[in-house]
């Protein structure tokens, strides 16, 4: 049987198509002979603009590539587990959370970049030169400054108040489990609250009708009356930084960080032991303390910068300005304990 | 029709053994490399100690338990929508057929987070939901019940179903006892995967279990990414591993014996106007239809609504660069394309070669051992199989751990399960009687191959290409492991986006969501023109 022309035409045209998409797809960049490539290992959140990839690149004469592994826990346990063969030669974005996991099991290799002078000692945990803190996140409750106009209910302060009943079935929060927010606020009452108590906080707040989700995304785009997903609460667990992005059209913002109710998490990054490239490591991690990419650090990740003298964008002053005193904990005691307060958070929230 | 003479027991093509053990050597050593050494090699790591003390727990037998019974529901309910459809697709003249194949495709690309959120909404539940879970999973595999189905229901040669009716069975009974035998390899086939992707779904149990329904699948990741806790991490991988096998077992055993020979014909001019009762199964098609459009337009309204009213902003800031992503939403559609291009081939080459070798083995046994293992991907968690490559590929020239190629090869090992499911039934429907009489004329292994089998699975390649292609495109569990920074696929920027507040950010999320929609049907539009050119052939 034979096909008529046009239906032929049709048929060649498509598989043309096809090949051409298939043929110029295949791009494989293996590593560079000759090891002018860095390569920074970090997590999702990282985010990087062009221009300033296109200046550390010309001026450092290393070209940079970039992997995304999952979020900071994710990341840290990958490099424990690549320790013996490393699969970059900076990583960024391991966390308060789980820095002390990381220098247990000798990821990183010591080096002081240039400018680590300039960051203020609150931010370095012991006096060791490795990893080295690149900014700060503050995670804390936010609220919807409309909502709690509109009701007449004054707003909570700190973490004691949301047991009150006038705050019942207001707050959504994500699962500590499961979310890298969530372990930080869990982290803030046990930090708070203290052994055992932050169990006793945790069965009122359930009490309480705390709404409970799996991560940040759920929590502050659909539960979280503030966003733009309007949903039906008006306190949410975010970051301090969240009401920069909430700026109504009329420049006021909508929500408001409770600044006495945060938790700091410091992002490191530090030179991978193993590395076959360490000249371009640390160029890359003098640039990550340089000022100009310290001062793009709020708008491209929505944290803080830690070397002293960078200056928030005016948005930021306005709306989103750095907590002056967070909790925060060792990582060792979080490091001995992360495992078991998870466990008995999940016992006592799932049932 | 010859009932229950399995092809499997009829004679074979004889004179390529060496081309059949070639054929299979290179398809198992794709798998060992790239499944079972990393998959065996974590399992090493954690199983040092602790087995019992994961066994023995309580705990443990209640995720089993409702890993299994969400699976088992989801597939019941994916298998009783998708039916309809697939009669819909394979029987009824409807105008525009391409465009309802695209609009059923579309549920399976899109971000399970995203969809998890639509679903949240749309079904009003703020608390975790196990039916929620369980339509949620239907909601995404509607499409390979439909498709898979579908594909066989198109070929069969409908006068046997005639002559039932022509004898005075009515419709229900014809369809009972001649239509829905014949189907049986299909459905079998299309049970197996649907329940394997149910029992390792992971994004869906997470958003809408909220942490309080658990399956094997989200303690696995929660104990290898959160905690690290390897030794109980694969155990739970065990546990999964031998579900699943024992899964496979039922379904091949289910297969084995309904397995028939049938009359197949191309499906051009077997369609027509349903008469009586039939209106009923249209009917079902359509509120099923209606049901997978809900999360669709949920997205849609989503897109182009702000606080203030209606909005276009979030598509204006798609086609820009500014803002949160690297690249356009236009860059980000066409990056998709290419890594699901690379993907959808190697998937093809491999499992077609999976199929010939699984038609071609004459030993019972090491067939279904051939099919189980290449099924087993589908079944082994993600994080296992990830965490895997991280201890071993470094071994392998160009430490392919970092190589971009890794996501067009995780991805094919995703797809090409669902690429020998959908041919494997249809060449195995072929009446060895067709392949023995062009032996008898002379007919070399390869010629029978091009001349009876290639013309009657030809629309199945194409259809499974089509189906594989649209997978890798909504692929992100693999794509979010490795995709390059600058380069990021489409399902990559929806998390970054829905990963940030403010409202641009949100509205640019689900307008980057309908452009993966729009991807994804322009991308089966575009295969079922393909096929419908293809099927001219004979």
């Amino acid at each position: 049987m034979r096909r008529s022309t046009a239906r032929r035409t049709r048929a060649a045209l498509a598989v043309a198509v096809t090949l051409l998409i298939a043929g110029c797809s295949l791009t494989g960049t293996g590593r560079d002979p000759e090891n002018r490539t860095v390569t920074l290992v970090t997590h999702d959140s990282f985010a990087m603009s062009d221009e300033l990839r296109q200046r550390f690149e010309r001026d450092s004469g290393f070209e940079l590539r970039i992997l995304r592994k999952g979020d900071a826990g994710e990341l840290t346990n990958e490099l424990v587990l690549t320790r013996d063969a490393p699969i970059g030669d900076v990583a960024f974005g391991v966390d308060s959370t789980y820095l002390s996991r990381a220098l247990d099991e000798d990821v990183f290799a010591s080096y002081r970049p240039e400018g680590a002078a300039q960051i203020p000692i609150k931010y370095a945990f012991g006096a060791n030169a490795r990893p080295t803190p690149v900014d700060a996140g503050d995670v804390c409750l936010n609220i919807d400054l409309g909502w709690f106009e509109q009701h007449d209910v004054p707003p909570p302060e700190k973490l004691a108040d949301l047991v009150e009943p006038r705050y019942r079935g207001l707050f959504a929060v994500p699962n500590p489990a499961t979310s890298s927010p969530g372990l930080a606020f869990l982290l803030n009452t046990v930090d708070t609250f203290g052994e055992p108590g932050w169990r006793n906080y945790w069965r009122q707040l359930l009490d309480n009708d705390a709404r409970i989700s799996s991560g940040w995304q759920e929590a502050y785009n659909q539960d979280f009356s503030g966003s733009s997903g309007e949903g039906p609460r008006p306190i949410v667990l975010s970051y301090a930084s969240s009401p920069a992005a909430e700026i109504g059209p009329d420049g006021q913002p909508r929500t408001r960080a409770l600044l006495d109710t945060c938790y700091r998490q410091v992002e490191y990054a530090g030179v991978l032991n193993g590395t076959d490239t360490p000249k371009g490591a640390r160029e890359l991690m003098d640039f990550m303390l340089s000022w100009k990419f310290q001062s793009r650090i709020p708008e491209q990740m929505y944290v803080y910068p830690v070397v002293m003298g960078v200056e928030l964008p005016e948005s930021w002053q306005r709306a989103a300005p750095l907590p002056e005193s967070s909790n925060q904990m060792k990582p060792e005691r979080v490091e001995r304990n992360r495992a078991e307060w998870i466990r008995q958070w999940r016992s006592l929230a799932t049932g | 029709m010859t009932r229950d003479r399995g092809t499997l027991a009829g004679p074979r093509p004889r004179g390529h053994g060496t081309t059949t053990i070639a054929g299979a050597a290179l398809v198992l050593g794709f798998l060992g490399v790239f499944f079972a050494w990393p998959v065996v090699a974590i399992l090493r790591l954690g199983l040092r100690s602790g087995i019992d003390e994961v066994l023995t727990r309580p705990d443990t037998w209640r995720i089993v338990a409702f890993t299994l019974g969400q699976a088992a529901a989801s597939t019941v309910v994916a298998l009783l929508a998708g039916m309809p459809l697939a009669y819909v697709l394979a029987r009824v003249p409807v105008p525009a057929k391409a465009v309802l194949r695209a609009l059923i495709t579309v549920p399976f690309v899109l971000p399970t987070l995203v969809v998890g959120m639509a679903f949240r909404a749309l079904l009003g539940v703020s608390e975790p939901s196990a039916w929620a879970i369980v339509l949620a999973n239907a909601f995404f595999n509607i499409a390979v019940v439909a498709r898979t189905v579908g594909g066989l229901w198109a070929q069969l040669d409908p006068r046997a179903t005639d002559a039932a009716r022509g004898l005075g069975a009515g419709p229900f009974r014809a369809f009972r006892t001649v239509t829905l035998p014949a189907l049986r390899p299909a459905l079998w086939s299309a049970a197996a995967v649907v329940f394997l992707f149910c029992s390792t779904s992971f994004g869906v149990v997470l958003v809408l279990g909220g942490g309080r329904y658990r399956t094997l699948e989200t303690e696995i990741y929660l104990r290898t990414v959160r905690l690290l806790d390897l030794p109980g991490a694969a155990v739970l991988s065990l546990l999964q591993f031998a579900a699943v096998l024992a899964a496979l077992a039922v379904a091949a055993f289910a297969r084995r014996r309904r397995e028939s020979v049938l009359t197949l014909r191309r499906a051009r001019g077997i369609t027509r106007r349903p008469s009586g009762v039939e209106w009923v199964t249209v009917t079902a098609a359509g509120a099923v239809l209606l049901a997978l459009s809900a999360p669709i337009l949920a997205l849609l309204v989503r897109s182009v609504s702000s606080r203030t009213g209606w909005t276009l902003a979030g598509y204006r800031a798609l086609s820009g660069t500014g803002g949160v992503l690297d690249v356009s939403g236009w860059q980000a559609a066409w990056n998709s394309l290419r890594a699901a291009t690379d993907a959808t081939w190697m998937a093809l080459l491999l499992g077609i070669l999976a199929c010939l070798v699984l038609t071609s083995l004459r030993n019972r046994w090491a067939t279904e051992l051939m099919d189980a293992a290449l099924m087993l991907p589908l079944g082994v968690s993600a994080v296992t199989v990830g965490f895997g490559y991280l201890v071993t590929l470094h071994v392998l020239p160009g430490d392919l751990r970092t190589s971009p190629l890794l996501v067009p090869f995780a991805q094919a090992l995703v797809i090409t399960p669902l690429v020998i499911r959908t041919i494997l039934p249809v060449l195995r429907s072929v009446d060895q009687r067709v392949r023995s009489a062009a032996a008898t004329l002379g007919a070399g292994p390869w010629r029978i191959r091009r001349e009876v089998d290639l013309p009657l699975a030809g629309r199945a390649v194409v259809t499974a290409a089509g189906f594989g292609f649209v997978v890798a495109l909504g692929e992100f569990g693999a794509t979010g492991f490795l995709a390059r920074p600058g380069a990021p696929t489409l399902p990559v920027a929806i998390s970054a986006l829905i990963g940030r507040p403010g409202e641009l950010n949100t509205q640019m999320a689900y307008a980057a969501c309908v452009l993966l929609m729009l991807v994804t049907a322009g991308a089966v539009l575009v295969i079922e023109t393909l096929r419908s050119d293809l099927s001219g052939e004979f």
